[in-house]
């Protein structure tokens, strides 16, 4: 069995791990890494529940083979928060009831992140339209959208 | 399955050649799927993503020069090509979520060949090239010539996309790109329209229009942009008598079948409207200068 | 924005704490299912059949077993036959095919290896032998005259018979004189209505985690809206009593229904047994659409008739379910839906169809957004044809307390006015409809359960209390308990843990379904708080040296006339000393679940020339009794309505010829995405339910049933075309008004 030795940065710390060539970047960041935070939903980069950032850009890690992540940096959900200090995104999520069962909720914080970093004040289409990629059953959006928004908002605040 | 990241073209060739069974990609986001689905697992999967050539856009002499396997995401947010290309640069964005977005890549949507792809009408319709890696050296072109049928295209074995050229569209230019998707995102084209038109003054001098997912190919619509071809614009606006005529060779050109996206019935009717309604918007780019 | 009745003054409930469970839950420590390992663990595959209906002739599993990393495989063998009649018998063949495949995808064999990887390898090896079979899979081909059976075993349910049937029930309600008030009436409309089948949707696929002993025993974790269902339907699959079964609740990925029934649990069970280590099954998203029950297809011809005052005299009603290879009693729920209106005349003839197509499993409210779909798109037509205002029709004929639902059912006291007054006085329904646009209105109605709950409170050293119950959590009612407890207590509800507990750990408590928990489980969560009020009062009592009747429980304290007062830290300081721990649990079968209705509001604009519909604005009143956690509360309201948009806009399932399903992913089955929407506004309006201690009704489930009316009475009034099929999809739009 071929597997690669893959050396990376995830969520700031310096990691190597092997993989079979054909892994995707979710299996091993969920198996060989144990963040199981990054989720399967589909397997098919159609509901954004493994969204992951690499090098900064958005990305589905089921539809990223394990061996491209050689010298990238990647951040997952459990990455997010600095320490025990939670990030803008989370916080908002929870006082905005943005999740019900979950499932989605560190697709929809990775997804978000990536929106604020490059656009910290976007409008309520492009917010939706941003986060078109990750699907949620339980929420209906409203109060993902909603809880975005006012992050967006305290982010702005800070960086004044 | 092994993987390999070639850092340069020669590189990615000796692996094919050496690899029976090997296949480039750049995004995989229909690689993967397509491999989960039960397609045969390539021998050695080759990324183009690290040959630098393949990932950079660069715009000299008039002419722009986009590597195979750049993100499409580099593309819709780059303000000099969006300027120049807005077509181009909004049936790029429309390959997926943003997600998608980071990964898919004009040679991909045009080598997996899928009928449906969202970038193919709009890079003929603006006449784009592509540079090709052959067994000995690299050969050009037309991009139109590139898709035979679904999943089929007419490069050799080994052969693999290294780049897109595209010349500065002329004065008086600009395109637009439509797609029929039964929700706002995330859905594959039902029926992908792209115009493309030049005027002068008021009149419109060329006109290329080509329809995606209503054949197995790519279908040019000649009696749409021949009734396009010498109609003046009134008040900005094309003539209710041309869109009609458009919208009829639209529908008449199709050849679509019956599938769990669209029916032949469905896609034809609105070949018609997003002909009509890209041909609108091109004709107002192109007449407010929105290509320069 | 509530709209309420004298409401009383709470401390706690109704105010919007950070739920208990979501530092876990935004920093992906919160373990779902497929998220746990076991050391040593195998991974599970399966076979399953590639036909609609057939004999299997024979299975080899011999190449399986042979490959590298394959430690054990499992057929149809090796689970018990159960009784036709057991009522696990039709969740223990769709667990795994006995000697017939009955839909495409139906599970026939297992493998559990070292990597998934081995184990799809060594299923895909496994030889099977078929003899096709008849298909069927539409309600006509299964209700004709003469139709071949689509499953041998079953059984019309509540009439005597012998003779196995492609209906799974059939009901025939009458009141009143139908035919005469019809032959009288004023303005008769009747349609036909279709639904396709739509799935649940949920984002986290089935996944379990099994480990077996040496001592006989199995410890499941799992993704399930019930783990004591889970135990026992596994233990009866198995033939195994169900203290040998342990199951725990790991957080769950959304399930509206679809995981209230057992797929994978048996089979991993199984494998472990016979490979003697862990097994893990998660299903991939193929599987899941495959394999794991939609709620039904649909066919409803309603007929109503109208005086021109507007009152509505008369409903009939013909109704079949397409329920899949298995018995089942959606027919007879969606009779058991009709409730809405008083109709002094009614009659309902109502079928559970089979077809050679999956199980079905209930989702949200089952069976009533069929009918209501029909119904309510019926009176709107009314409404339309004799120009009065849709909320005025119902207000005029909506049933209220003691008015008889179809099944004859008085109501309790409801708030079906309320939510009607509700949307009429709302600044949505008052303000102009968008120029280009259409607005819609609908009604919904589920009659929730109550069913059984155990819960326990632990109050610890410190003052602070644990909240134990047996409720999956589903949508944050953990912090639902917490406030309850919280309000009857007396404490803070920062100080309150709730939890989750395993079936060995917490009484037997039914599943989380019908919209139960808050109400049934929020019951037995205040009884055992109220006793352990009375504990802290006795406990209180003995430390001050006075007679329990002199201490009362004010604000979180005991207090005596004469004595300063002793709060809960105070209390529990001194448990030791007055008697030991402080603990109290109660176990009920709660009855007097309150009914929810549900008015929506939609103002939506449709593109004649390509047929799409874009929803502008969307509002959503709902009865919700009181609304302990008003956020999570409008969350249901939220999935709900757009679960229903889904629905009515573009989902469905798409059927090849040979059964199988065309659009197995999230790709092709289009659900809504963010972009697709507006703001889902909400109006929380609060009928208190007598029957409860806090007047609670459960919200979750009649969201989903007004929406697909709403949309098709904004699409008929922006069009003029009346829509009776779903999805009301581009294509399926555009053709409709092509024929105008």
């Amino acid at each position: 069995m071929n597997r690669t030795h893959v050396s990376c940065t995830v969520n700031g710390d310096e990691v190597d791990f092997l993989t079979a060539d054909g892994t995707s970047l979710l299996d091993a960041l969920r198996d060989e890494l144990g963040l199981t935070g990054v989720k399967e939903g589909c397997g098919t980069g159609d509901c954004g529940a493994c969204s992951v950032l690499i090098d900064g850009k958005l990305n589905c890690s089921c539809l990223v083979f394990a061996p491209e992540a050689e010298g990238t940096e990647i951040l997952t959900v459990e990455g997010i928060a600095e320490g025990d200090h939670l990030h803008p995104l989370q916080q908002t999520f929870l006082e905005g009831a943005a999740l019900q069962c979950g499932i989605c909720t560190p697709g929809f914080l990775v997804a978000a992140k990536a929106l604020l970093d490059h656009n910290p004040d976007p409008s309520e289409t492009e917010i939706r339209y941003a986060l078109a990629g990750n699907l949620c059953r339980c929420t209906g959006y409203d109060k993902i959208i909603r809880s975005v928004h006012e992050a967006a908002v305290q982010l702005r605040e800070v960086a004044k | 399955m092994r993987y390999a990241a070639p850092t340069s073209v020669d590189e990615a060739r000796s692996l094919l050649v050496d690899n029976p069974g090997s296949r480039v990609f750049a995004g995989a986001t229909d690689l993967i799927p397509q491999i989960r689905a039960g397609l045969p697992q390539p021998s050695v999967m080759v990324d183009l993503k690290r040959i630098e050539r393949l990932t950079s856009v660069a715009h000299d002499g008039g002419v722009w020069t986009v590597g195979a396997a750049t993100p499409t995401a580099d593309l819709t947010a780059n303000p000099e090509f969006t300027a120049m290309f807005p077509g181009l640069s909004e049936a790029s964005g429309l390959i997926g979520s943003d997600q998608i977005q980071n990964r898919s890549s004009w040679g991909g949507n045009l080598c997996n060949a899928s009928p449906a792809a969202d970038s193919v009408p709009a890079l003929v319709a603006a006449g784009a090239q592509v540079v090709i890696a052959t067994d000995n050296g690299t050969r050009t072109a037309p991009v139109r010539e590139i898709v035979t049928g679904p999943g089929q295209t007419s490069l050799a074995d080994g052969e693999f996309v290294i780049e897109f050229t595209l010349t500065d569209p002329p004065a008086g230019t600009s395109d637009a790109y439509l797609r029929i998707i039964p929700r706002t995102e995330m859905d594959i084209a039902v029926v992908g329209a792209a115009v493309r038109l030049s005027l002068e003054g008021d009149t419109i001098t060329a006109a290329s229009v080509w329809l995606g997912a209503v054949a197995p190919t790519i279908v040019q619509v000649a009696e749409a942009e021949a009734a396009l071809v010498g109609s003046t614009l009134d008040n900005g606006l094309i003539n209710e008598d041309t869109l009609a005529t458009m919208a009829e060779a639209a529908s008449a050109a199709c050849n679509p079948i019956n599938d769990k996206r669209g029916t032949i019935e469905y896609r034809r009717q609105v070949a018609g409207v997003i002909t009509k309604r890209a041909a609108a918007i091109a004709a107002d780019r192109a007449l407010n200068g929105a290509s320069r | 924005m509530t709209a309420t009745e004298n409401p009383p003054t709470y401390k706690w409930i109704g105010t919007r704490p950070i739920r208990h469970d979501g530092y876990d839950k935004v920093t992906g420590k919160a373990r779902f299912a497929a998220d746990l390992d076991l050391p040593g663990q195998l991974r599970g595959a399966y076979l399953r059949s590639p036909h609609a209906h057939a004999r299997i002739v024979s299975i080899d599993t011999s190449a399986a077993e042979a490959m590298p990393g394959v430690k054990s495989v499992v057929t149809g063998a090796d689970f018990p036959e159960l009784a036709a009649k057991n009522p696990e018998h039709d969740v223990s063949v769709n667990v795994m095919a006995r000697d017939t495949v009955l839909y495409h995808g139906h599970a026939v064999a297992a493998v559990a290896a070292n990597t998934q990887e081995a184990a799809a390898a060594a299923a895909a090896a496994i030889v099977v032998e078929y003899e096709p079979l008849p298909a069927l899979f539409t309600i006509d081909e299964a209700m004709a005259e003469g139709a071949p059976l689509v499953n041998e075993t079953n059984f019309t349910k509540f009439v005597k018979s012998d003779e196995p049937s492609n209906l799974g029930t059939v009901t025939n309600l009458e009141r009143g004189d139908v035919d005469e008030a019809f032959a009288n009436a004023d303005v008769v409309i009747e349609r036909e209505f279709t639904t396709a089948s739509v799935h649940q949707g949920y984002i986290e696929p089935h996944a379990c985690v099994v480990d077996t002993g040496a001592d006989g025993k199995a410890s499941i974790w799992c993704s399930s809206q019930g783990h004591f269902r889970v135990r026992s339907s596994t233990a009866e699959v198995l033939g195994w009593d169900v203290s040998r079964i342990k199951v725990t609740p790991a957080e769950i990925g959304g399930g509206f229904g679809g995981k209230t029934t057992i797929y994978i649990e048996p089979v991993a069970v199984r494998l472990s047994e016979k490979a003697g280590r862990p097994v893990k099954i998660v299903m991939s998203r193929e599987e899941v659409f495959r394999a794991t029950g939609p709620a039904p297809a649909s066919k409803v011809r309603a007929r109503v008739a109208a005086n021109k005052d507007g009152e509505l005299i008369a409903l009939d009603a013909w109704m079949a379910y397409n329920i899949g290879a298995f018995g089942g009693i959606a027919g007879l729920i969606g009779a058991m839906s009709v409730a809405s209106y008083k109709f002094p005349n009614l009659r309902l003839e109502a079928y559970s169809v089979l077809t050679n197509r999956p199980k079905s499993a209930a989702y949200r409210s089952p069976s009533a957004p069929h009918a209501a779909f029909a119904i309510e798109s019926v009176v709107d037509e009314i409404a339309q044809q004799l120009d009065i205002d849709p909320i005025e029709l119902r207000l005029k004929n909506a049933a209220v307390e003691g008015d008889l639902t179809a099944m004859g059912m008085p109501h309790p006291r409801i708030g079906f006015i309320e939510c009607l007054e509700a949307i009429r006085d709302s600044e949505h329904y008052r303000s102009p409809v968008p120029e280009g646009a259409a607005r819609g209105i609908a009604s919904g109605f589920w009659f929730n359960i109550g069913e059984q709950s155990s819960a326990t409170v632990h109050l610890n050293e410190d003052g602070t209390a644990t909240v134990i119950t047996g409720s999956p959590d589903i949508g944050g009612s953990r912090a639902s308990m917490a406030l309850m407890a919280a309000e009857t207590l007396g404490l803070d509800v920062t100080r309150i843990t709730p939890l989750v507990a395993d079936t060995e750990s917490v009484g037997f408590t039914d599943t989380t379904e019908g919209s139960r928990t808050t109400f049934a489980t929020g019951m037995a969560v205040v009884q055992a708080c109220r006793e352990l009020v009375d504990e802290m009062r006795a406990r209180a009592a003995t430390s001050m040296g006075v007679d329990l009747d002199a201490v009362e429980w004010v604000d979180g304290e005991a207090v005596a006339e004469g004595q300063d007062s002793m709060g809960i830290p105070a209390i529990a300081a001194q448990a030791k000393r007055t008697g030991g721990p402080l603990t109290a649990t109660a176990s009920l079968n709660a009855s007097g679940a309150g009914p929810s209705f549900a008015v929506h509001c939609c103002d939506l604009e449709v593109d004649e020339e390509t047929g799409h519909t874009k929803v502008l604005r969307y509002t959503a009143a709902q009865d919700a009794g009181t609304a302990i956690h008003p956020s999570y509360v409008e969350g249901q309201l939220q999935g709900g309505s757009v679960q229903g948009i889904g629905w009515a806009l573009n989902e469905e399932y798409i059927l090849n010829d040979d059964g199988s399903l065309d659009n197995a992913s999230f790709l092709d089955y289009r659900i809504p995405v963010a972009s697709d929407l507006p703001m889902i506004d909400t109006i929380i309006v609060e009928v208190p339910n007598p029957s409860h201690p806090y007047g609670v009704r459960g919200v979750g489930e009649t969201g989903i049933v007004p929406p697909m009316a709403t949309l098709a009475n904004a699409i008929s009034r922006a069009t003029g075309v009346r829509l009776t099929s779903l999805p009301m999809s581009p294509p399926n739009v555009l053709r409709r008004l092509n024929e105008r």
